[in-house]
């Protein structure tokens, strides 16, 4: 079994009712678009759990480093302009 | 600021109970054992398929035969979804695959026992997926994200295994006195080989100590097999079914049953490879691995050239 390959990975997402976000579900291996679908549809959708499904291969996802967290997911605390709560409506201002 | 790549930091990030994902910091021995827990436990869903899968044809009903069907394609998607997850940690799916073959990676040592007889697919589902599903269950609390998440989907898809093998039970024991003597004939032989299946008692665990300080296992073999025998002693109860133990008893205090010592010589000699299927099992892998090996060398040389003809038309 010299040129031996189990094919290439890639990442499965699936949208569990229309309207809802693609979440992912885990990854499958395939040659090419038609049986990265098919895979995903056997393995991860057998019981209802999609009406739609996006598969693209796992070397074209880009991750944030985990390293970079603080910087990157900081919560802005001091920012707090940001939420609605922060402004003062007058009273009896309704509806807003 | 703390130093993130220490094994400082990742201890108190698994104390406060937070998920290692694939590209965080981890300590090698807890990438090593992930891959080694989840591989092992790929290969058994994989293998698992062998002794259910030599009874399709001859299921006893169109409905049996669905269910069976069903049940084993699960057990090929649980491997899949493993497989990945343990992917994420660095190895590939050829490296799992070669290791399960060569022998040096182990699969649950339980699939090493033949199903002689269609009561074998009852005490299969009810027992085996049962003690599977108790260990299942703890191990959607793991500390690792991937393995985690596989296991949230799985335990989803197994109940429905271990019910269809409690029913094939229940049918039997309402039957014929033969139908009945073959349903206790393989509550026998599948009790201690099931009890097994959650490993050696804690004191004499080499891996359970780190496992259980890295919450990769959050109950310990013989917390998770007591859960298993307080479930399932009732149960066999109910449809009159004797438990295999003379000895064993109900603690009132506790809740707890007590049973006879475990023969781990057994167990031991099943994982040294001298069960009843070990090279069986391993042999049948290799030949339809090696008999499909055309498949995909046809599906890498459709896509070779679709790429090619991408890059003409480019």
């Amino acid at each position: 079994m010299a040129t031996d390959t189990q094919l290439d990975l890639w990442e499965v997402f699936i949208q569990s009712k229309s309207g809802l976000p693609y979440i992912h579900a885990g990854s499958v291996h395939a040659s090419d678009n038609k049986m990265a679908i098919q895979n995903a549809r056997d393995i991860y959708t057998r019981r209802g759990e999609g009406t739609s499904i996006w598969v693209l291969p796992s070397k074209h996802i880009v991750a944030s480093n985990p390293d970079d967290n603080d910087m990157l997911f900081d919560p802005s605390n001091d920012k707090v302009y940001r939420h609605p709560t922060f402004y003062l409506m007058p009273e009896g201002a309704k509806n807003i | 600021m703390h130093n993130e790549h220490s094994d400082t930091h990742f201890q108190s990030r698994i104390d406060n109970g937070e998920h290692i994902e694939a590209k965080d910091y981890m300590p090698e021995g807890y990438r090593k054992h992930l891959i080694r827990q989840i591989s092992q436990h790929a290969h058994s869903e994989v293998i698992g398929m062998q002794p259910e899968g030599n009874w399709i044809t001859r299921a006893p009903s169109l409905r049996a035969k669905q269910i069976l069907l069903a049940k084993i394609q699960d057990e090929g998607g649980h491997g899949l979804y493993l497989y990945s997850a343990a992917e994420t940690l660095g190895v590939s799916r050829a490296e799992l695959i070669e290791n399960l073959q060569s022998g040096k990676a182990k699969y649950s040592s339980i699939f090493n026992y033949p199903a002689l007889n269609w009561a074998d697919i009852g005490a299969i589902g009810w027992l085996v997926d049962g003690a599977a599903i108790v260990n299942q269950v703890s191990l959607q609390r793991t500390s690792y994200g991937p393995y985690s998440r596989a296991m949230v989907r799985i335990c989803k898809e197994e109940s429905f295994h271990q019910r269809q093998g409690y029913e094939i039970m229940t049918k039997m024991m309402r039957g014929t006195k033969d139908q009945q003597a073959m349903a206790q004939d393989a509550m026998n032989r599948w009790w201690w080989p099931s009890l097994m299946m959650f490993g050696p008692h804690d004191t004499d665990s080499p891996h359970s100590s780190d496992a259980v300080k890295w919450k990769i296992k959050r109950e310990t073999n013989d917390e998770l097999r007591q859960k298993f025998i307080d479930k399932t002693i009732p149960q066999a109860e109910l449809i009159g079914l004797t438990i295999p133990d003379n000895n064993f008893s109900l603690d009132e205090k506790t809740g707890h049953y007590k049973i006879s010592p475990i023969n781990w010589d057994e167990f031991y000699r099943v994982i040294a490879g001298h069960g009843p299927c070990n090279k069986q099992r391993v042999d049948h892998h290799i030949k339809f691995h090696e008999e499909g090996a055309w498949v995909r060398e046809a599906a890498v040389a459709y896509k070779q050239k679709h790429v090619k003809k991408e890059l003409e038309t480019a």
